[in-house]
Formats: C-alpha cells, structure tokens, sequence
C-alpha cells in the first residue's frame, strides 16, 4: 500500500499479520473540549509507576513540598523519579490500592494539597538544545520522571541511549485501541510541543529521519501536525490505515519500515526508535521549561460515565475524583476498565490513583464491553491464529498453558506475545486466552527467580561446607604444632630463676583474676534508670526465657 | 577350530584393552546422575526428608535407597520432575509433606535473644549473623525459610514469618473455566 506522505512524498506502508477492525467508539470522549482537572485534596503517588525497581521516598511525613519537587527516587539503573504534582504536606507513605490487575495494595506517598500550587525552582530551560552535549539532555529527562506515557512505562532515558546507531526515529500516533482519545487531543491541541520533543530526540538519537504515525481515523490531528511542520525538516506524518493493534511498537515499525524486530530482540537492532507522542511532548517540557512529568491526559469514556471527556490531571487523582468531575457515574455499567477495553485491566476499586501510565478510564455498558461468559471447549476453529499480529499459535499455547507446561509454551514463542487480546477477542468458545498466557509469563518468570534463589543458596551452602573443613583442618594443625612444640620443649629445661621471681609471677597472676571477677560481677550499666515500661518488657523477656528452659529440662 | 578360539580370544582381549583404556580416559569425575537430581531439589538444605541436606537426599535417591516424595519445600512439582528425570513412578505425597506452606523466612525476636550462637551454627547457609552475647539477626534476602534453627534455640526467640505478597512479585492466577476471567466488584 502506498500513501502520500506530509512532504509530498509518496510512501510505501507494509501490513502485519492479522489484526482486527474493530468499533473504534472514539466519538464520544470527542464532544468536549479538553479541560483541567480541579485539584483534589489527597493526592496518592505510588512508588511503582514505572518498569524497574520502585522508587524510594526523598521525604518524610510531615515535610512541606513544593509543585516540581523530586520526592522518590533511586540509583537502580531502571528507575524513574516522582515528582510532588502540587504543593502540601506529605501525609504519610503507607500501603494504598494502586491501579494493578491484582487489586493488591503496594507503597504509596500520600500528598495533603494545600491548595496554592506553589512552584519549586525548576532547573533552567535548555532552549538553544541543538548545542548541548546529548548526555546532559538525557539526564534532564531523566530527572523529569518521564517515562514511556503509551502505557509500557519504560523509562524514556534509557530507551533513547540504545548505543546503537538509529536512522529512523518513529512516533506512535497511532492510539489503536477503541474508546481512548487522550493521544489525538493531544495532537490537535499541542501540536508545537509535540514537534519539539521530535527535534530534541532526533538531536539526541541523530537519526536521519522521523515518521510519525496515525491512524487515518483521525484526520483533525493528522492535518494539525502536518500543518505545524516546515518544509525543510527531515520529519513526515505518515497516514497509516486503521487495524487494531497497529499502535504496537513492533507493528507500527512493521508498517511504516517493513522491518521485522526478530524473535526476543529489540527496535534499536534495526536501527529504529519508536516513542509515543505523550512521551515525546512531555520530554519537550522537560528541556524547554524544565518542567517534570506531574500531569498527563487521561480519557473519561464509555456510557457508564456521564459526561465522557478528556482531562489534564495531575498524578495522583483517584479514579472516583475523576469520575466525579466528569459528571459521576451513569449506573449502566458494572465495570471500570483501566486502560481499554483489548489490553486494559478490571479495577477492583475507584479508589485507585492515576499513575504515569493510566491513560483510560472506561466504565462501559454491556453493549459497548460484554463480559465474557463462562469459558467453553475450544473447537479447535484457528480464528486465534489468523488474528495474531505476531503470527503466534494461541491454541497450542493455550494447550500448553493450561497443562502447566512451561517449557513447551516457551517452545511456541509464549514471550513474544503482546497481550494485545485480538485471540480472547475472536474466540467463539470465549477462552480467556490472554489471561492463559499472562499466567504461563509470570508463572514462568517465578519459576526462574526459584532457580536462581536455589542455585544462590546452593552455592552459600557449599560454601559453609569448605570453610567448616578449613576451620578443622587449621584446627587440627595447630593442635599437631602445639603437641610437636610441647616435645620439643620438654628436654630443654626452663632456665632456672630466683624463688622470688617466681613468687611476684603468681601473685601478679592473682592480682589479674581478682580485677577480672571484680569487673564480671559488676551488674550491666544499661538496666539503671528504667522507665516502667522497659522494665516491664524486661520483665516480661526473663519470665518467657525463664519459662522456655523450664520447659526444655 | 583353533583359529576360531584364537580369533575370538584376541577380540575379546584388544575390546577389553579399548574399553578399559575408555573408561580411564573419559572417566567422569562425580555422579552426573546425582547431579541432575541435586539441580532439581529446592536448595533449601532444611532437612525435612530426613536426610543432612539436599545433596545427600540426592545421592540417596540415586542410589535407589530413598523415594522420591520427600521434599516438603519442592512439593508436587519437584516429585513429578524426578520422576520425569528417572522414570520412575510418581509417588503421592504423604500427608504432612503434601501440606503446602506459605513462603516464610526467620525472623529473630530482638529482645528476646541471649546471644547463644546456636542458630548460626545450624543455619546451612549462613545467614544468621551474630557474636556469643551478642544479639542475632537473620539476612531476610539470604533466608531459605528450611526452619532449621528453630529447634536449637534455647529460648524460642525464632518465628517464621510468611513473607508478604505485593505487586512486584505478583502471579496471575490460573483461569478459572467455571467462572468469568476477572471477576470485579461494580464501582460504589
């Protein structure tokens, strides 16, 4: 298929495998035109909102924090800081319910806004970024927090430092999934701070040239950014035809390249970068402004909410303060989707923080989102295979995964799967096939962290074992050297000293012990002074002791 | 007919020349058999199976003197792969060793520990540290949770703690067929 680009140029577009039209259901949370979200009381900042190690907390309860102040962060190679979204005081860090398929609770600072939204100062604008060293942008995005906003949470500085050369720089317009809008109001409404992040990460990246994908169903956003580009840079916004998951990395690549990532490998092994267009407008504030991710655009859909729309939200918000803003809810629905509906997850609770990668909200109506009935024998159809974008077997893996046998849905490629649900989507017997696999994944990766535990102990194991043999063999050997030493020394006769002599040697020598039992029978100095608590907790440990060798004799 | 005894006699002798030169020359130092077992055993060294740790219950095995469904800690799983490895039957579990436990690690109650070193010299992988009247504390990352220094303390000052799920460690659970994928509570 071949399209006209922005430049006139006309481009080759390649297809995937599979795919899926589906009803894109992107109208309604178009009606309105974006807005901010007003300032809750509480803001909840989970200290997972990234791919990597969790953050650690920079501040104590009680601490003032000002909007833009870094408040968690680690050394870890993969990590992202979090910054405050707002000023107040850090109520306290504690377990909160966070947006994950498990609905358990993980580390959280709780933030009391304090209403006057006060900035922290902000590192300098970097505005002539053409003439900067690329490691020292890089390390401003990564002070920024920001990390991959298409939802895959990645870090965003370490994606850019492939240390590999990149000729292509691809941006993910794409936004494939039904019902979420956030990425195309974005395009039409900042259009300059999306192009400028472009500039920035093609300087950082040196690549030669960048496409931007859409979606051709949406036009508005295609012409705005075409319209913002000038003649003479190397950056096109390629119209690419609207198949559900063709936003996904290795898909979008596929189409706008006809470069397959292999099996298990990554973009930049071809010399390709793909971010999404949140993330690159958001890396635009960080070096411009200086400002960190604080806020992100979420989308309020489906006919369970009253008045679906688009917000800018700080992190944060809860997902019932949000839902309350757009009008509340309708009562038609009896879920809440983070997320869409082919990839999202089911929250157990509106009680859940938006993080930097919750991009959806979606309550929809049994019409828009059935719920799948109970699970029937697979008919052995092979509808799941036609549809894979990856060109996966989902029935034979679904086999394998249900048997538990780990190693042969490795064997059928389980880890290339991009849980993009087309196969759960097509299946008439409504196998939640997904879930099989994200089930064999994480069972999978347990099991190696298992291995690995073992194997670590094994070697501590083997380990005590020498080093008790070496104990008893230095042991022995000095025993051996002190019984030849004592042989030796037998013939040869002390010299003879004077009786006096050795009479003051004993009595120094019972000068000795005397101070030593005077210094043992001297009563422990940290039992003086005790609160009546401490003595009762003393108490209360001798009579256990006391007890418990009672008990043994 | 002599020719025939001497044809044979000298076969006989240049194989047995080639096979114990063999036998010198690629002889394999340790049992790999045992080895293979040892890999499939948890590591925890804790003893349950009655033996001193997991490379003597692997010799045992090997050697045909012990079963297969000893380990407590590898549960099902680590019986059916030995007998995966050895072809032999599967062998229930008995009772006691099929109850599945919580992961847990040893945890040292402070004020209650006299500082008496037996713990650490029962711990097969060292991860108790600690002085005579000096107080002891377990290395929760190097913990195997085997309950081997539970016994020898004299004050009971020892509990196994079960370690906590959260998020980062999280497995999806096995779909259930009977009932819907996810099932979700409609929001309040």
């Amino acid at each position: 298929m071949y399209v006209e680009s922005s430049k006139g140029k006309i481009r080759r577009l390649w297809d995937f495998h599979g795919g899926l039209h589906l009803p894109d259901n992107k109208r309604q949370s178009l009606q309105t035109d974006l807005t901010s979200a007003t300032m809750p009381a509480r803001l909840i900042l989970p200290l997972r909102q990234h791919i990597g190690e969790p953050a650690i907390p920079l501040v104590k309860p009680g601490d003032r924090v000002l909007k833009g102040e870094k408040i968690a962060d680690n050394t870890a190679p993969v990590c992202a800081p979090i910054h405050a979204p707002t000023s107040g005081i850090i109520k306290g860090i504690e377990a909160h319910s966070i947006p994950h398929p498990s609905g358990l609770n993980g580390p959280a600072i709780v933030l009391e806004v304090d209403g006057k939204d006060e900035w922290a100062d902000l590192p300098a604008p970097i505005n002539d970024f053409q003439n900067v060293d690329k490691s020292l942008l890089l390390q401003r995005i990564r002070e920024a927090g920001i990390v991959g906003l298409g939802g895959a949470t990645f870090p965003a500085a370490i994606k850019l430092n492939p240390g590999k050369a990149i000729r292509t720089l691809i941006i993910n317009g794409a936004e494939c999934e039904p019902f979420i809008t956030c990425d195309d109001l974005l395009m039409q409404g900042a259009p300059d701070r999306i192009l400028n992040g472009v500039r920035i990460l093609q300087h950082i990246l040196g690549a030669e040239e960048c496409l931007i994908g859409i979606e051709d169903n949406k036009p508005d956003a295609i012409s705005t950014l075409r319209s913002h580009l000038t003649d003479d840079e190397p950056i096109e916004v390629v119209r690419i035809p609207t198949l559900y998951p063709s936003g996904g990395e290795k898909q979008l690549i596929r189409i706008l390249t006809g470069q397959e990532v292999p099996s298990g490998g990554f973009p930049a092994q071809l010399g390709v970068i793909c971010h999404n267009v949140a993330t690159t407008a958001a890396i635009a504030d960080a070096v411009l402004e200086g400002r960190p991710l604080i806020s992100r655009l979420v989308t309020l859909t489906g006919e369970g909410i009253a008045n679906p729309c688009n917000m800018e939200v700080p992190l944060g918000i809860t997902a019932a303060d949000l839902i309350e803003q757009a009008g509340g809810y309708t009562g038609k629905s009896s879920q809440l989707i983070v997320g869409g509906p082919m990839m999202g997850f089911n929250l157990s609770t509106d009680q859940v923080p938006i993080t930097k990668g919750s991009n959806c909200l979606l309550a929809p109506s049994e019409e828009e989102v059935p719920t799948t009935g109970s699970a029937l024998a697979c008919i052995r159809c092979g509808r799941c295979a036609e549809v894979c974008p990856v060109n996966l077997l989902p029935q034979q893996m679904y086999w394998f995964s249900r048997a538990k046998e780990l190693e042969k849905v490795q064997d059928y490629n389980l880890f290339d799967c991009i849980e993009c649900g087309c196969c759960s989507h097509v299946c008439p017997s409504h196998i939640p096939l997904v879930h099989y696999f994200r089930f064999a994944k994480t069972e999978s990766w347990a099991k190696e962290k298992e291995l690995q535990a073992a194997d670590h102990a094994k070697k501590r194991h083997d380990f005590r074992i020498a080093r008790l043999e070496r104990l008893d063999a230095e042991r022995k050997a000095r025993l051996r050297k002190k019984k030849e030493d004592l042989g030796k020394k037998k013939p040869v006769k002390p010299a003879a000293k004077g009786e006096d002599a050795k009479k003051a040697a004993i009595e120094a020598a019972m000068k000795r012990a005397a101070t030593k039992k005077a210094a043992q029978q001297s009563p422990p100095k940290n039992t003086d002074n005790l609160t009546p608590a401490q003595q009762k907790q003393v108490d209360a440990v001798d009579k256990h002791r006391a007890e418990t060798t009672a008990d043994q004799e | 007919m002599l020719i025939a005894i001497l044809t044979i006699t000298g076969l006989a002798t240049a194989f047995g020349l080639l096979l114990g030169y063999a036998n010198i020359r690629f002889h394999v130092e340790g049992d790999p058999v045992t080895d293979q077992i040892e890999a499939l055993l948890p590591q925890t060294q804790c003893g349950q199976c009655g033996f001193a740790g997991c490379r003597p219950y692997a010799e045992a095995i090997a050697g045909g003197e012990s079963e297969i469904n000893l380990c407590p800690p590898g549960g099902e799983a680590t019986m059916i792969a030995l007998s995966d490895l050895l072809g032999r039957d599967p062998v229930p579990l008995s009772e006691e060793t099929a109850e599945e436990k919580p992961k847990a690690i040893a945890l040292i109650k402070e004020q209650e520990c006299i500082g008496c070193t037996l713990c650490l010299q029962a711990c097969p992988v060292d991860a108790i540290i600690g002085a005579a009247k000096q107080m002891h504390v377990v290395i929760a990352s190097e913990c195997t949770g085997c309950e081997r220094c539970l016994p020898p303390c004299p004050v009971d000052c020892i509990v196994m703690e079960p370690i906590s799920q959260e998020s980062g460690g999280w497995r999806w659970p096995f779909p259930d067929s009977e009932h819907p994928e996810i099932v979700s509570a409609p929001p309040q």
